[in-house]
C-alpha cells in the first residue's frame, strides 16, 4: 500500500485508468498513511474518510461501466480548511468557526467532486490564512516533514506537509501573499498561484479579496498542471473570475521548451537578506536554464521595496471588513459577556474577543485604522498607488523578459518560535512572493535543491497575467534538468519519507 | 415630555426652511441585488435566502443586471448624468440585520448624478428639485424586537432577525439642499416624493407601495434666519413612510427647530424618530464625527461600465413620464386646469386613467374616484389607492350605470358591497339583488297596486293634477326597494291612468 502513496498524481491516474488499482484502494492507502504519520506532522485538521471512500467507490463503479472520466478521476486530494465543504466542518484554523458545518460547497469543491476526486480531509493553516508558519492556527502548528522542529511554511503549511509526507498526492491551497508558494519552498514541493481570477474564489473564506487566489499543491510540476486544468476556468458566482478558457498546462509541463526564452532575474528579490544556501541553489538552477537554451537577463523593479508596506495596509484593510461577519449572531462560536447586559453589541465583542487569535486581532486593528476617516488617503490610498507602481514595474520587466525568477523565500524553514514574537521578521519571509499578489500575476515555486542546512530551497517563476502556461513550460524544463542531476525527485533522493534507496 | 413648538405660520414667517430628501425605493426585481435568492415580499422568515444573502463565509456577490438597468432608467427619468464607470463600496458597521456587517452600497461613484425633477404644486406652480445622485445598494434584514412595549429595541427581551429582505436591491435618490420653498416646504416634500413614486410605477421598476416600505424617505430639515444665510444645522427624520407623514414631519421639524432657536438653544445634528400617531418626532442617535463607516471600494465586484449604446436604448425606451402624461390626458379628456389639478392633488390621476383605459368615460371615472371613494378614503384616513377597490371594479361599476342596469343610487350601494369585500360589482348586484327592475310586467303589477291603494290620488291625477303623480312614483319605488327606474315608473303610471 505504501507504494501507492509514492506515486505521482499522473502515475496514479494512469494506474487507475489501466485498472491496475481502484480508487478505493488508492484512497484507503492515503487514509492509512494519514493514520500512520499525521500524529507526527498534524497536516490535517480532520479527515473525511467515509465520504472519501464513498466517492472513490462511485468513481470505481463509473469506470467499470466504461464512463468517460476526468483525467484525475479517482485520485484523492486534500483541501485547505479555509475552503468550504458541504457537510464537513470548516474552520479556517480559527476557534470562532469551531463546529461550523457549511451548507454549501465552494465552486472548487464542486469541481473536485465532479472530477471524481475523493476529498481526504481538511488541512491546517494559520488562522484565516494569516501567517507564514501555521503557528497561528488555533488548533496547533503543522510540523515540517523534513525536520519536525521546523515550520512547514504558511499559511498553507498543512497542504504542503500533507503532500510532502505522502498523505495526499495533491492538495489545494490559497495564496494571498505567498501562502501556496512559501510552504512549497520550505517543504520541497510545487505550489502554483494562478493569475488572479484564474480559479474561482466562491467558497474560499476571504482573507483579502483583491489578493486571494486558490491554486494547486503537488509533488511535481506536471501534477500541478493537471490539477490546474481541473480547477481553473470561469465561474459566474465569482465576479472577479476570468473569462479565459483553461490553457493546456499539462502538455506545457511535459513538453515545454525554453530555448530562446528570456528569463529575468529580479535584482530586488535576492542579494542581501537572502541566506547563502538559498542564493547558491538559485544560481545553480539558473545555470541549468541557461544550459537548456534560455537567455538570462537582469531586470529591476524598484517599487518592490514598498511592496511589503503596501501589502500590510491593503491586506489588513480588506481583512478587517471580510472578518466582520464573524460575530456570533448566525453561525460559529457565540460567547455571552460574563456580566452585564446581553446586548447584540456585547455578544459580538465577547465572541470576537474569545474567538480570534492575536495575529487576527492585530491585523483587524491595523486594517480598521487604515480605513478610518482622516487616515484613508495616507494609508489605504497610498498603498493602492504603490500597487499601481508595482504593476508598472512588472509591465516593464515583462517587456524585457518572458518570465521572471527569484528565490521563493529568503531562507529555508525556520524553527518554531523563532519569529512568532517578531511580526516584522515573520512578514519579511514573504517579501519575494507578495509582489505577484499585488499585481495579480501568476507564480510558481518548485524545489531547486537543498541548502547547506539540509533543507529544501524554493525557486520562484513569475509570468504575466493570463500567461500561467509559461510557468509550466519553464518549471517543467527546470524540474527535468534538476531531477536528472539529482537522480530522482528531491523528496525521494533526500529520504524525507524513509525510503532513500 | 412633550416638545415645545412654535406655531407653524409664525415659524415660517421668521425662518427660512431648507430641505434635503433621501428616498429609498426597493426595486421589484425577481432576485436580489447580488444574489439569486428571490426578492419577494411576505414569505415565511428566512426562507428567501442563500449563502450570499446570509453572508456565509466564502460567499461572493454578483451584480443583478436588471437592478442596474432599473437604476439607470430611474437616473434617466430624473434627468441625471449616467456615470461612465462606477463602483460599489463597502459601508462597514456592525448590526445584526446586516449579515456581513457591511452593506454593499455606492459611495463616491454613484451610477447617476446631477439631475433634477420638476414637480407641480397644488396651485399649479412648477418647482424644480435638484438631484445630487442616485445610487444602488442592498437592503438590510428586518429586526423584530420582542417583549418591549413599543416594539423598539429598548425594553425588549430578545430580537428576531428575518434576512428575507437582506440584499433586496434599493436605489437611493438624494436631493441637493432644497431652498426657496418657504412656507410651502412641507408641500414640496410631499409632492416630490409623490412624483417620484409615480415615476417608479410608470417605469415599472417598483410597485412603490409606501405602506409596505417599498418607498422610504429620510427627511432632512434645517432652518436659517433668511434666504441666503448659511445653512443651519439639520435634523434627519428617518423612515417616514407615507406622503401625509412626510408633509407633517417637515412641518413639525420647522416648528420644533424654531422653538429651539428662539429659546436660545442650538439645533443638534441628530437622527430623529417619526411618530405617526402623534405627528411628532423624537430624538434618535446623535450624529458625530465618530460615526465612521470606513468606506472602501468593494473588492469582490468589478467596476460597472455601462455601455453608452445600451444607455441610449434605455433612454429611448423610457415610457411617457407622469408630467407629460398629465398634459396629454388633460388635452384628450378636455378638462380644465382646475379639474385636472383637483384629480392630481387627490392622488387620483393614475386611478382615473386606469379606469378610463378600461372603458369608463373620463367624467364617470372622475365622479366615482373624486366623489364617493374620496369620501370613504378621507373618512378612513387612508390614501385613495389603498382602498380595497380596483380600477377594474370601478370601471365595471361605471359600465353598469352606463348601460342602465344600475342607477347612481344603486351603484353607491353596490360600491359599499365592493368595499366590504363582497366581490366585483356584478357579484354584489347578484348577491344583493340590486338590479334595476326593468321588467315592465313586474313594474306594472307594482303600478297597479299603487293605483289601487290610492284611488283618491289616481282620481286627482285623472282630474288634471299631474304633479300628484310623484307620490305614486314614490310608492312604487318604495315597493321595489329603489330598484326601478323612476322615469319608467312615471311613464307607466301615466299610461295606466290614460293621461
Amino acid at each position: 500500500m505504501t507504494e501507492l502513496t509514492r506515486l505521482t498524481a499522473a502515475a496514479l491516474a494512469a494506474a487507475l485508468r489501466a485498472g491496475e488499482v481502484s480508487s478505493v484502494e488508492a484512497t484507503r492507502a492515503h487514509l492509512d498513511r494519514m493514520a500512520e504519520v499525521d500524529g507526527a506532522y498534524h497536516a490535517f485538521l480532520r479527515d473525511n474518510a467515509a465520504d472519501a471512500l464513498a466517492a472513490a467507490a462511485v468513481v470505481d463503479a463509473a469506470r467499470m461501466r466504461g464512463e468517460d472520466l476526468s483525467p484525475l478521476a479517482g485520485v484523492p486530494i486534500a483541501v485547505k480548511d479555509n475552503i468550504v465543504t458541504r457537510g464537513l466542518e470548516t474552520t479556517a484554523g480559527s476557534r470562532i468557526l469551531a463546529g461550523w458545518i457549511p451548507p454549501y460547497d465552494a465552486t472548487l469543491v464542486t469541481k473536485l467532486r465532479a472530477a471524481g476526486m475523493p476529498i481526504l480531509g481538511k488541512t491546517n493553516l494559520d488562522e484565516f490564512a494569516m501567517g507564514s508558519s501555521t503557528e497561528h492556527s488555533a488548533y496547533g502548528p503543522t510540523r515540517n516533514p523534513w525536520d519536525v522542529t521546523r515550520i512547514p511554511g504558511g499559511s498553507g503549511g498543512g497542504s504542503a506537509a500533507a503532500v510532502a509526507s505522502l498523505q495526499a498526492p495533491l492538495a489545494v491551497g490559497s495564496d494571498t501573499g505567498g501562502s501556496i508558494r512559501q510552504p512549497a519552498a520550505v517543504t520541497g514541493t510545487v505550489g502554483v498561484k494562478p493569475t488572479y481570477g484564474g480559479v474561482s474564489r466562491y467558497g474560499l473564506i476571504a482573507l483579502a479579496s483583491s489578493l486571494d487566489q486558490i491554486g494547486p499543491v503537488a509533488r511535481n510540476v506536471e501534477d500541478a498542471a493537471i490539477l490546474h486544468e481541473v480547477i481553473g476556468g470561469h465561474d459566474p458566482r465569482d465576479s472577479t473570475s476570468l473569462p479565459d478558457a483553461v490553457a493546456p498546462f499539462a502538455d506545457a509541463a511535459r513538453h515545454g521548451d525554453v530555448r530562446g526564452m528570456r528569463v529575468g532575474v529580479v535584482l530586488e528579490l535576492g542579494g542581501e537578506g537572502y541566506q547563502d544556501g538559498v542564493r547558491a541553489s538559485f544560481e545553480a538552477a539558473l545555470d541549468l536554464l541557461r544550459d537548456a537554451g534560455a537567455e538570462v537577463v537582469e531586470v529591476s523593479c524598484p517599487s518592490f521595496d514598498f511592496a511589503l508596506a503596501a501589502y500590510y495596509l491593503i491586506l489588513p484593510a480588506e481583512a478587517s471588513s471580510n472578518l466582520a461577519r464573524f460575530d456570533g449572531m448566525r453561525y460559529g462560536l457565540r460567547v455571552e459577556p460574563k456580566d452585564g447586559p446581553v446586548t447584540a453589541e456585547r455578544v459580538m465583542a465577547a465572541t470576537r474577543g474569545a474567538g480570534f487569535g492575536d495575529e487576527v486581532k492585530r491585523r483587524i486593528i491595523l486594517g480598521t485604522h487604515a480605513l478610518s476617516a482622516g487616515y484613508y488617503d495616507a494609508y489605504y490610498g497610498s498603498a493602492q498607488k504603490v500597487r499601481t507602481l508595482i504593476q508598472r514595474d512588472f509591465t516593464a520587466a515583462f517587456a524585457a523578459a518572458d518570465v521572471l525568477v527569484s528565490p521563493t523565500a529568503p531562507t529555508t524553514a525556520f524553527r518554531f518560535g523563532e519569529k512568532i514574537d517578531d511580526p516584522l521578521a515573520m512578514y519579511l519571509n514573504d517579501v519575494a512572493t507578495i509582489p505577484a499578489n499585488l499585481a495579480g500575476i501568476p507564480g510558481m515555486s518548485l524545489p531547486s535543491g537543498v541548502s547547506g542546512d539540509g533543507l529544501p530551497v524554493g525557486f520562484q517563476i513569475l509570468a504575466p497575467a493570463h500567461e500561467d502556461i509559461r510557468l509550466y513550460r519553464v518549471g517543467g524544463v527546470l524540474e527535468r534538468a534538476l531531477e536528472a542531476r539529482w537522480g530522482g525527485p528531491l523528496l525521494d533522493v533526500h529520504g524525507v519519507n524513509g525510503a532513500a534507496e | 415630555m412633550s416638545t415645545h413648538i412654535v406655531d407653524y405660520d409664525e415659524a415660517v414667517d421668521r425662518w427660512d426652511p431648507v430641505l434635503g430628501l433621501e428616498v429609498h425605493v426597493e426595486l421589484g426585481t425577481r432576485t436580489k441585488m447580488f444574489d439569486g435568492a428571490p426578492a419577494s415580499f411576505g414569505a415565511e422568515p428566512n426562507t428567501q435566502t442563500t449563502p450570499v444573502s446570509l453572508g456565509l463565509p466564502g460567499a461572493l456577490p454578483v451584480v443583478n443586471r436588471t437592478a442596474v438597468e432599473s437604476a439607470i432608467r430611474i437616473g434617466l427619468a430624473l434627468n441625471c448624468e449616467i456615470a461612465e464607470s462606477c463602483r460599489f463600496a463597502r459601508k462597514n458597521y456592525f448590526y445584526p440585520d446586516v449579515p456581513k456587517n457591511f452593506q454593499i452600497s455606492q459611495y463616491d461613484e454613484p451610477i447617476a448624478h446631477d439631475g433634477h425633477l420638476d414637480i407641480e404644486l397644488a396651485d399649479g406652480t412648477v418647482f424644480r428639485v435638484e438631484i445630487e445622485r442616485a445610487h444602488m445598494e442592498e437592503d438590510a434584514g428586518k429586526n423584530t424586537h420582542v417583549g418591549g412595549e413599543t416594539g423598539r429595541i429598548h425594553g425588549a427581551d430578545h430580537s428576531l432577525v428575518d434576512y428575507n429582505r437582506a440584499g433586496v436591491p434599493l436605489v437611493e435618490i438624494v436631493t441637493r439642499p432644497i431652498t426657496g420653498a418657504g412656507e410651502r416646504a412641507p408641500e414640496v416634500a410631499r409632492v416630490y416624493v409623490q412624483t417620484l413614486r409615480d415615476i417608479f410605477r410608470t417605469l415599472g421598476v417598483s410597485e412603490a407601495r409606501m405602506e409596505r416600505g417599498n418607498v422610504r424617505a429620510d427627511v432632512n430639515v434645517s432652518i436659517r434666519p433668511e434666504p441666503g444665510a448659511p445653512l443651519g444645522t439639520r435634523s434627519e427624520t428617518k423612515n417616514v413612510n407615507s406622503l401625509r407623514s412626510i408633509e407633517q414631519a417637515v412641518r413639525f421639524e420647522i416648528s420644533r427647530q424654531a422653538a429651539v432657536l428662539e429659546s436660545g438653544g442650538t439645533v443638534i445634528q441628530e437622527t430623529r424618530h417619526w411618530h405617526e400617531d402623534s405627528g411628532t418626532t423624537s430624538q434618535g442617535r446623535v450624529k458625530s464625527d465618530a460615526e465612521d463607516y470606513r468606506y472602501f471600494p468593494e473588492p469582490d465586484l468589478m467596476p460597472i461600465v455601462p455601455d453608452r449604446a445600451w444607455i441610449e436604448v434605455l433612454r429611448a425606451g423610457l415610457p411617457e413620464l407622469p408630467a407629460v402624461r398629465r398634459r396629454r390626458l388633460q388635452r384628450e379628456w378636455g378638462w380644465s386646469d382646475v379639474e385636472m389639478r383637483d384629480v392630481a392633488n387627490a392622488g387620483a390621476l393614475s386611478l382615473v386613467h386606469g379606469t378610463v383605459e378600461l372603458g369608463a368615460a373620463p367624467a364617470a371615472a372622475r365622479k366615482w374616484w373624486m366623489g364617493e371613494l374620496s369620501r370613504v378614503a378621507n373618512a378612513g384616513g387612508v390614501e385613495l389607492e389603498d382602498l380595497p377597490v380596483s380600477v377594474a371594479q370601478v370601471a365595471q361599476l361605471a359600465a353598469l350605470v352606463e348601460s342602465g342596469d344600475l342607477t347612481d343610487n344603486l351603484a353607491r350601494q353596490v360600491l359599499d358591497g365592493v368595499l366590504a369585500g363582497e366581490g366585483d360589482p356584478q357579484q354584489v348586484v347578484e348577491a344583493r339583488g340590486l338590479k334595476v327592475v326593468s321588467d315592465d310586467t313586474a313594474l306594472l303589477r307594482a303600478v297597479d297596486e299603487a293605483i289601487a291603494a290610492n284611488p283618491d290620488v289616481a282620481a286627482k291625477i285623472r282630474g288634471g293634477r299631474v304633479q300628484a303623480i310623484g307620490s305614486l312614483v314614490g310608492g312604487v319605488m318604495k315597493a321595489t326597494r329603489g330598484q326601478a327606474d323612476a322615469a319608467r315608473v312615471r311613464e307607466l303610471i301615466s299610461q295606466r291612468l290614460g293621461i
